[in-house]
């Protein structure tokens, strides 16, 4: 075979292993990308694949193997060269200037210009891109007033004006709806079609059945086998990830509550940041699950009850005692606590170790006249580590190099540290793998056995269902209707939410 | 585990870079100069470098929570003025003792106009260092206040076990300080805010609390810098402490404590000083050309940036 003839694979890997900091992510990985084709790289958070995905592209460069990249072997591999070689990378994050244009966004760094004054050919230039590659958005748009989608159209395309004939996506659907799910996975059998190759890294599984060719499962740092997509499974692509044949997460059994004792009730709150009318009640061991579409308030109606955000009226009782002027710090010693939803900007404090992080609520009661209690501290967060398994297993652990499961876990677990009256949840597992879901799962399910009262948000409303004794349908800032889990199914529950929702809407244009 | 990679040994330099530095100089200085490495030569340098360390010290706390003061030179000032003036007029040991307190003072209505205003602490430290020293120019009328009492001036120029009180003071402020920041509640909470803000509120930190209270710290430090210094000097004045807000933040940055808050330590920025006070030393005893003093301390702060900066993850 000859370079360039389209049988070589675009990228051969050959014995790859990368580790940060002497720990070993990634070990004696062989595979072959092959051209023209969508290929999945799949497998629990921590178990490699997003490493795999940036050696693929240059962006890490591994410590370990060899690599070829259309036949010819590559060395000193990092993001130039990979771009240099028709490889590209769409991370995670999109790297775009939300200030500038489309077009200037696209030919970023390859500006053509004379005697450093640039020329005024940008437009036309996108505009011939565009025609041959297919996607077609205004040149002159301003990238912050587009959709996710939108924008990854952009970093496709300036994959695309770079020569690029393979482009790495790394998780590219996890901020995006489900209609731009579907647009974005048009956009890459459109790709496959003008013969370009796409590396798909994601843990939507159904996604990765949908579009790729073929697919690479990795666990723990090992590729585990890399097979055709066309009779492959979601149950066997989850037990590849498990390993020991394990199937896909069912939810804990829910506990029988009868007439708990209220620990918390809201009536009629309202709040400057869009609450219109929330009442609410959770008992002592329930778990009540708030479903409502993205933007509808659920979080929003969180943060009034625990005094993130100031309410305009309402009240609010915790154990039949009426509790005003709420801030957080009240709220915390009264053991009401919130697991927020962003685990890096409201969650986590990364330059902090990970018992440090753990006991940062709880300070007050792990300290004697302003000294903390080192020892107590310790201990507590240990025993917090090997409850949730979170791994590495380090008191002292650089909780930014952790994967995102087990950095949830170190979220919930600083929470329960001291066992609080109310916990709530604001999507306690997104974004994270099989197995950190349902460990968090049966952490919610424990806690309130244990007594605590939990308050579930989250917007994979199957999560809510199989785990909350009940549920409220939040729209528009209101808690619209109360529903009992065990009688309703998804589709009921969307179905519902839309109803509602067409309701407010055709409301607001009658007032 | 006993294998040693090329990233461990840069992790190492990286995280020592200020130690190394002094290690070599002191080297090198000793092999140019014999005057050089003597008890004498060494007390004088930490003598000479206490306000200043004291003052970085406290800085350390307001850079951590993610803040910058850049009025601590105007504090200083304030702190010269008044103890001098009290000293003269009323006692000479109030004097000492209030330099401190109107610190304290200062730093506090700081610590309360970037919280209840929300400005960022960089913009208002210029416009309450501009107030401060107006307010020391006004007191002092613009003139030199000489205070030559020996009950004045022992805290600068007196000696307990064969050391300079100021280097006392200065080790003790340090020590407490690294105390207060590794091993109390408050330390914690110092970490958390400049390390991330939001999650800090959320887990029930009353943020502005801990910011507010390190700007007093840092007024604090200020003051009791003035008062070794004004009695050192045994005068008083408004120029005084000028610059040394630049000199406090550039030794803090040099001992390696992160400008973007959430990561740092005492030791660190009492290493920034001392590697400050020895580049200017060996200036001194080589009978080095002056002139090239500030280049050579610019140059020094860049590399130690630099080796700091370099080779970390985007």
């Amino acid at each position: 075979m000859e370079p360039g003839s389209t049988d070589i694979p675009a990228i051969r890997a050959k014995d790859i292993g990368v580790s940060f900091s002497g720990i070993s992510v990634l070990r004696g990985v062989t595979l072959d990308i092959r051209q023209g084709e969508i290929h999945g790289l799949v497998g629990e958070n921590g178990a490699g694949k997003s490493t795999l995905g940036k050696v693929l592209g240059g962006y890490y460069t591994a410590s370990h193997g060899q690599m070829e990249v259309f036949g010819r072997p590559v060395a000193g591999w990092d993001s130039h060269s990979a771009l240099a070689n028709g490889i590209a990378i769409m991370h995670q994050e999109l790297q775009l200037v939300p200030a500038l244009t489309v077009a200037q966004n696209v030919f970023l760094g390859i500006e053509q210009h004379r005697w450093g004054v640039l020329r005024t050919t940008e437009a036309e230039r996108l505009k011939s891109l565009m025609v041959t590659s297919g996607f077609s958005l205004d040149p002159h748009a301003t990238v912050a007033d587009l959709s996710i989608a939108d924008q990854q159209k952009i970093e496709i395309l300036r994959a695309l004006a770079r020569n690029a004939r393979v482009i790495v996506m790394d998780e590219p659907t996890s901020s995006l709806s489900k209609g731009e799910v579907g647009q974005l996975h048009a956009s890459m059998k459109k790709l496959r079609s003008e013969g370009k190759t796409v590396i798909y890294v994601s843990h939507f599984l159904d996604d990765i059945l949908e579009t790729t060719d073929r697919i690479t499962v990795l666990r723990d740092g090992e590729l585990v086998s890399t097979f055709a997509t066309s009779g492959a499974t979601k149950a066997g692509l989850v037990s590849a990830m498990l390993g020991d044949g394990k199937t896909e997460t069912l939810f804990p059994p829910k506990q029988v509550t009868r007439d708990a004792a209220p620990v918390l009730e809201a009536r009629n709150l309202k709040s400057e940041t869009g609450v219109k009318d929330a009442s609410l009640r959770v008992g002592r061991g329930e778990i009540v699950g708030l479903i409502g579409l993205v933007g509808s308030g659920r979080s929003e109606i969180a943060r009034a009850i625990i005094g993130a955000d100031p309410a305009t009226g309402g009240e609010v009782i915790v154990e039949n005692e009426i509790y005003c002027d709420r801030d957080l710090a009240k709220s915390t010693e009264r053991g009401l606590v919130m697991v927020p939803e962003d685990r890096r900007k409201q969650g986590l404090v990364m330059t902090m170790p990970v018992r440090a992080n753990m006991s940062l609520p709880h300070l007050k009661r792990l300290s004697t006249a302003g000294i903390v209690n080192g020892d107590a501290e310790k201990a507590r967060a240990r025993e917090l580590i090997e409850h949730f398994n979170v791994r590495p297993a380090m008191l002292d652990g650089d909780v930014s190099n952790y994967s995102g499961g087990n950095q949830q876990k170190v979220l919930i677990g600083k929470w329960l540290m001291e066992n609080p009256r109310l916990v709530i949840l604001d999507e306690p597992s997104r974004g994270v793998d099989v197995g950190a879901r349902q460990r968090i799962h049966e952490a919610i399910a424990e806690l309130a056995a244990s007594g605590t009262a939990v308050l579930l948000i989250s917007s994979e409303i199957d999560e809510v269902l199989g785990l909350a004794h009940r549920a409220y349908l939040v729209d528009d800032g209101a808690i619209v209707e109360e529903i009992d889990p065990d009688d309703n199914d998804e589709a009921a529950v969307l179905s519902l939410l839309f109803h509602h929702q067409s309701a407010h809407m055709t409301d607001g244009l009658r007032e | 585990m006993v294998f040693v990679n090329r990233y461990t040994v840069l992790h190492f330099l990286q995280n020592y870079a200020v130690l190394i530095m002094i290690v070599a100089l002191t080297i090198a200085l000793s092999l140019m100069s014999d005057s050089f490495f003597t008890v004498r030569n060494l007390l004088n340098i930490l003598n000479q470098n206490a306000p200043l360390a004291i003052m970085a010290s406290a800085m350390t706390l307001v850079i951590i929570a993610g803040g910058f003061d850049l009025s601590v030179g105007a504090i200083f000032a304030m702190g010269a003025v008044c103890s001098a003036w009290i000293a003269l007029h009323v006692d000479p040991y109030i004097g000492l003792l209030m330099a401190p307190v109107i610190g304290l003072l200062l730093g506090t209505m700081n610590g309360l106009v970037i919280t209840t205003l929300k400005v960022h602490s960089f913009l208002a430290t210029i416009a309450t260092s501009l107030i401060f020293k107006g307010i020391a120019i006004v007191i002092s009328d613009g003139r030199l206040i000489p205070v030559r009492m020996a009950e004045f001036t022992w805290l600068g120029r007196d000696k307990i076990a064969g050391v300079f009180i100021a280097v006392w003071v200065m080790v003790i402020f340090a020590l407490l300080l690294t105390f207060l920041l590794n091993r109390t509640v408050f330390g914690r909470k110092v970490f958390s805010v400049g390390g991330n803000e939001e999650a800090a509120i959320l887990s029930g930190i009353r943020t502005n609390r801990i910011k507010i209270t390190t700007f007093a710290l840092a007024g604090l430090a200020a003051g009791l810098a003035s008062a070794i210094q004004v009695s050192r000097i045994s005068m008083g004045q408004a120029s005084a402490g000028t610059g040394m807000e630049l000199q406090a933040i550039a030794a803090v940055i040099l001992g390696g404590t992160s400008i973007y808050g959430g990561v740092g330590a005492v030791w660190r920025s009492i290493a920034g000083v001392l590697l400050l006070a020895l580049i200017n030393n060996g200036f001194n005893i080589l009978n080095a050309d002056p002139f090239y003093r500030d280049l050579t301390t610019g140059l020094v702060i860049l590399a130690a940036i630099g080796i700091s900066a370099g080779g970390k993850p985007r």
